[in-house]
């Protein structure tokens, strides 16, 4: 058993981005930041159809048809129509914290995107403390959120603002703990290094190769139902909350900046569902233990060939949508939690649950 | 929290239930390419007939927004034939429905005692500004060609008032009609060698005509005129009958033999002339007697006064002449107003003497559809409106083929 | 900031439902300010224009005060001025969601006071229609109550349903919504071919239908979480301000005046009444669930009992109520409605006063909201079924 852990350590070494096999300085930091970009605009327009087309179907209706074929493009449009609006801004609002507030929240949500590894070496970014970094990014968000609720000088607004920041505060915690007990698990806090020391990792005692979701169904419970939570989707959309607050931070927001927040909403959920892919469900392979089609037995760059690469990337997205359908689903079934029942199922239940996990992780990991 | 089941329980049903349904077919239209079959009564639109608006007034005064905006003149009818009294009427100018202030509450068209406003399903009307949704007669017009028959009432149903009375109506005839056969059947037998019998009976007998079919050729006449096709279809289907009517008759006068037609002759009375405008008080008192309303029993009392009257004055005709029997001079009376019936509109063969006006009946002229100058550029003189000029110059100038053709057959 | 204030505050919350308790400690002279936060009269949770006024402390509410009014439209003397048919028009207004009970208060109304014969098999359509638009308004209700909740999918469902029935009820009286059906002394004209027959097939499909929403909403542990224990009205309370229909019924009170005062033939079939216990939102919702239920039944009843015969009387050709005044009250879809007729003998009514249901119900939210978080209060605010404009009138 020690020795499929040393081994997992070893793979750490391995990671080398696609994009370094370029000559030059310049050529793979333009190449790196072209991927990061087309993933951050690209993926959430994918998950966004998928959320219409799926949340359409479940109740009993189509969804989008018009816009591209199967109404497809229906995102793309509502971007250009978002575009189009007028940009206002409330007489009392605080001028430049309202108009930046989507930024911030914007921003770092597109920076998670550089260390999410997609598929072998398809990364902009690997280094020691990659998952540190990606949950310190996906928090810095609420942020945005907290200035466009208070800035919008709207008392709908500033509850929904308080609200998210409130949830955020509580639900980082379990989602740091579960995400903590992965890296307990694996032995590395570099996302490539986990999705690798998946490959060969076998369940405590037996010979069975698994992806840590097996060990950590409940970290994974935990990691789901936080990041939901820290998203602010169904059931968990408090500071949204349309019949409460009207529409919370985002009342006062209209056209791009709207959008904006929109496009963050659903980065936020592929980036959640990508760091889930990554620290539970193998990344991109697509049995555990067994090497991708094309790809020999370590998985990394240099493993694979071409098309083993794109498989990879295939099925790391179609996880990440399998994940958005999940998370598309319990918003589709489920009415909204009351605020001081979110803070409850937090501290009386993930909280608690998520400390005895790793407790029980990392004694595992010291007794074996 | 749930107290009889597990926890969870309510999650993984409300899961079940939405995963079910992504499996199942939307049950959503995609609108303007699929559309639902909306109901006969469906309140889409108010259509108009404006050919059977006498402007009374009555649905825009009960509307209960005031949304109807009607604007006519009066004018005059000069009389219908020597010595009459010329007529005043309501021509309807303009007829307007706002459907910005409309409430769709069916009033008007409850209201109408003359069926001029329908209800339509249609409901694809929408404007992008109010102003708009003030629809004029021409619209209101086209969109009557779009209003369905009613649907058939449920099987515990009454039927509908008209139906019923046409019921009692229908069953008093065929009362009426075996009474008068078996009066007949006596008078034959007592008076056989008067001779007056027989050719009596065989035009006592109206021809019953199947409706339903239509007349493929008033048919097409009617859609090349551009007639919308419910409506062709309909005055295809009244042509149809008459048509056969007539033919019906000819195929029993031919039957009856030289001799019917001699007796035919012989007792028809002249013509009488009635002034209408007077009451059957009788008639009145037994109508009111039986609930019917004031106005229905006014005029039915009216008619059956003109009836009376006539008979009454060909009897004496009649008793002056030969002093032939009552019975079959009343005989002659009822075919006279049957044959006036099913000469339909063409009310001018009244003047004409019976015979002329039995043989115009059974004339066929083709192509209806050309109209008589003359008579066209004097209504239009006389200030008539356009749609009325032109149907009675068509009238005008059938009238004066079928008049043409009889002559040449009296020449032969 | 008062003394009372402050105990009020140190005190830890008794608000129903796990709410957060706020303590103070020392001497509690924290200087916090209340918030008045207007929801409405354009607020996505009061479906129309009604408006309440929170007074909030955090999220607490400290009081509510309904304002109502916003959509006023004189419904009481427009009547004055309409005859008896263009009423059956304007009745089916006030409350949208139920426009043949409207009208068929109206119309047994004029029929009591003209002292009219209203043949067998009308009253048996009649009673169908009612019940037929009961379920419309409820399943309105129950989407828009899980909607408020949060639970966007509810909503699809009720309309799919929704749509099946206002398309049956379209063949028999041309409307969707204002069916424009009554007529002093029956129906304005029978129902189509077929009709019995697809409202029985409608009726199973609601019945087959009808589990899915206790699946989805009824039984879903949010939706307890969020309805339980949230805004119990005692039965003296909710009988002090006339609550009536699924409100009333909630806290225990079996009053139904189909059962209790029974008018066309309900005195000839089965009424079950479904109650609740506590008279909290989950009670009222569990009501209103249950009552779509019990319209289908009295449905499937009207079906098998439906005569053969004429659905309306001779009318003179003005209908005039003669001179008196009469007092109806019929058991609408949101509770009691109630008209009061007087009449000087003329074609128009002297006066037609209105007891909606909406109105009466409102008038329990001072008291449910007070101590609860705005998230409750919203709760509660979809609990209370109302239509605004059978508040405003």
């Amino acid at each position: 058993m020690m020795a499929s852990l040393t081994h997992a350590t070893t793979t750490v070494a391995q990671t080398v981005s696609l994009f370094d096999g370029f000559d030059g300085f310049v050529l793979p930091v333009i190449l790196k930041l072209v991927f990061v970009l087309a993933a951050f605009f690209v993926l959430p327009l994918v998950g966004g159809y998928l959320e219409h087309k799926v949340m359409g179907r479940m109740q009993h209706r189509r969804g989008p048809v018009e816009a591209g074929p199967f109404g497809s493009l229906q995102l793309v449009a509502d971007g250009i129509k978002f575009i189009q609006k007028e940009d206002l801004i409330p007489s009392a609002a605080d001028r430049w914290v309202f108009a930046i507030a989507p930024g911030v929240a914007l921003v770092p949500a597109m920076l998670v995107f550089l260390v999410i590894p997609f598929g072998p070496g398809v990364f902009a970014l690997d280094f020691e403390l990659g998952l540190f970094y990606a949950l310190a990014a996906i928090s810095v968000s609420v942020l945005g959120v907290l200035m466009g609720g208070w800035a919008s000088a709207n008392k709908f607004s500033l509850i929904g603002g308080l609200r998210a920041g409130a949830q955020l505060v509580a639900y980082e915690l379990p989602l740091i703990i579960a995400a903590i007990t992965v890296a307990v698990q694996a032995g590395t806090l570099s996302l490539v290094g986990i999705v690798e020391s998946q490959a060969t990792f076998q369940l405590f005692g037996t010979g069975i190769n698994v992806w840590f979701v097996f060990p950590q169904i409940v970290g994974f419970a935990i990691f789901f139902v936080a990041a939901m939570a820290e998203l602010s989707r169904p059931p968990f959309d408090m500071p949204i909350g349309d019949s409460e607050l009207v529409f919370g931070y985002m009342t006062e927001y209209t056209g791009i900046k709207y959008a904006m927040y929109m496009l963050t909403e659903y980065a936020g959920m592929i980036s959640m569902s990508a760091l889930m892919v990554v620290l539970y469900l193998g990344g991109w392979q697509l049995l555990p233990g067994v090497p991708l089609p094309g790809c020999e037995a370590g998985g990394g760059l240099f493993d694979c060939s071409p098309t083993g690469i794109a498989l990879g990337v295939a099925i790391t997205i179609a996880k990440i949508m399998a994940l958005v359908f999940l998370m598309v689903w319990a918003r589709v079934a489920y009415p909204r939690l009351r605020e001081d029942q979110l803070q409850r199922v937090c501290w009386l239940v993930l909280v608690p649950l998520s400390l005895a996990n790793l407790a029980v992780v990392t004694i595992a990991k010291v007794v074996f | 929290m749930a107290a009889t089941s597990p926890p969870g329980t309510g999650l993984l049903k409300g899961l079940g239930v939405t995963v079910k349904h992504l499996f199942r077919r939307p049950s959503t239209l995609m609108y303007p390419y699929e559309r639902d079959d909306l109901a006969p009564r469906t309140r889409g639109v108010i259509a108009l007939m404006d050919e059977n608006c006498t402007v009374c007034m009555l649905c825009a005064r009960e509307c209960p927004d005031w949304c109807i905006y009607i604007e006519s003149h009066k004018e005059t009818v000069p009389p219908a034939k020597e010595g009459g009294r010329a007529r005043t009427r309501n021509v309807l100018d303009r007829f307007a429905i706002d459907f910005s202030l409309c409430m769709y509450c069916g009033i008007c068209v409850e209201v109408c005692p003359f069926d001029a406003l329908w209800w339509s399903p249609e409901f694809e009307y929408s404007e992008y500004n109010m102003e708009g949704l003030l629809h004029e007669m021409e619209k209101l017009r086209e969109w009557a060609d779009t209003v369905p028959a009613p649907p058939p009432l449920d099987d515990g149903a009454q039927p509908p008032a008209e139906v019923a009375d046409a019921i009692e109506k229908a069953e008093k005839e065929r009362e009426l009609a075996e009474a008068k056969a078996a009066e007949q059947a006596q008078a034959e037998e007592q008076g056989a060698d008067a001779g007056g019998g027989a050719p009596a009976a065989a035009k006592a007998a109206e021809p019953k005509v199947e409706a339903g079919q239509i007349d493929q050729e008033t048919y097409d006449q009617l859609i090349a005129e551009g007639k919308s096709e419910r409506m062709a279809r309909s005055k295809a289907k009244a042509a149809y009958v008459k048509k056969e009517k007539a033919r019906l008759k000819a195929e029993a006068d031919a039957a009856g033999g030289d001799e019917a037609a001699e007796q035919a002759a012989a007792p028809k009375p002249a013509e009488v002339h009635v002034e209408a405008g007077q009451i059957d008080q009788e008639t009145y008192d037994q109508l009111i007697a039986e609930g019917k309303t004031e106005r229905m029993a006014r005029a039915k009392a009216k008619a059956a006064y003109v009836k009376k009257e006539k008979a009454r004055l060909r009897a004496e005709a009649e008793g002056q002449a030969e002093g032939g029997d009552a019975a079959a001079s009343a005989d002659a009376a009822a075919s006279d107003d049957s044959e006036q019936a099913s000469d339909g509109g063409a009310q001018a063969a009244a003047d004409a003497p019976a015979q002329e006006a039995r043989k115009l009946g059974d004339v066929q002229v083709e192509g209806a559809g050309e109209i008589d100058q003359e008579v066209y550029d004097q209504l239009i003189a006389e200030g008539k409106n356009e749609r009325i000029a032109r149907s009675k110059a068509k009238a005008a100038w059938v009238k004066k083929r079928k008049q043409e053709q009889l002559d040449q057959e009296g020449d032969a | 900031m008062s003394d009372l204030d402050t105990k009020e505050r140190i005190q830890p919350a008794t608000a129903p439902g796990e709410g957060i308790a706020v303590q103070f400690v020392g001497d509690a002279d924290f200087p916090t300010q209340d918030m008045s936060v207007s929801i409405g009269p354009a607020h996505p949770a009061t479906h129309g224009v009604f408006r309440i006024v929170l007074e909030l402390d955090g999220e607490r509410v400290k009081q509510a005060t309904p304002v109502v009014g916003y959509m006023h439209r004189g419904f009481e003397k427009l009547a004055e001025h309409r005859d008896f048919r263009q009423i059956m028009a304007l009745v089916n207004r006030h409350d949208w969601l139920s426009g043949f009970s409207n009208e068929l208060g109206v119309a047994l109304a004029v029929e009591q006071m003209m002292e009219m014969e209203v043949p067998d098999r009308a009253q048996w359509i009649r009673m169908l229609m009612a019940e037929w638009n009961r379920i419309l308004n409820h399943l309105m209700f129950v989407g828009s109550y899980a909607l408020e909740l949060g639970a966007i999918t509810p909503m699809f469902y009720a309309f799919r349903e929704r749509d099946d029935i206002q398309h049956l009820l379209e063949s028999a009286t041309g409307g969707r919504l204002h069916f424009t059906y009554n007529q002093p002394g029956g129906l304005k004209i029978d129902l189509p071919k077929g009709f019995l027959k697809e409202s029985v097939q409608v009726s199973q499909t609601v019945r087959t239908r009808l589990p899915d929403y206790f699946d989805l909403v009824l039984g879903n542990e949010i939706f307890q979480g969020r309805t339980k224990g949230v805004g119990p009205l005692p039965p003296d309370v909710a009988l002090s301000v006339g609550a009536t229909g699924p409100t009333l019924q909630a806290t225990g009170v079996a009053e139904d005046s189909r059962v209790t005062e029974p008018y066309l033939k309900y005195g000839e079939i089965d009424v079950e009444v479904p109650v609740g216990e506590n008279g909290d939102s989950f009670d009222r919702f569990y009501c209103l669930l249950h009552r779509i239920r019990t319209s289908l039944d009295i449905i499937d009843q009207i079906h098998d009992h439906m005569p053969a015969g004429p659905v309306n009387t001779k009318l003179p050709k003005m209908v005039k109520a003669p001179e008196g005044a009469t007092y109806v009250r019929t058991e609408n879809p949101l509770g009691q409605l109630g008209y009061w007729l007087e009449s000087d003998g003329g074609r128009t009514p002297w006066r037609l006063k209105m007891r909606t249901p909406s109105f009466s119900n409102v008038q329990t939210m001072p008291y449910l909201m007070e101590g609860a978080l705005l998230p409750d209060a919203i709760s509660i605010l979809g609990s209370v079924f109302f239509v605004v404009g059978d508040i405003d009138r």
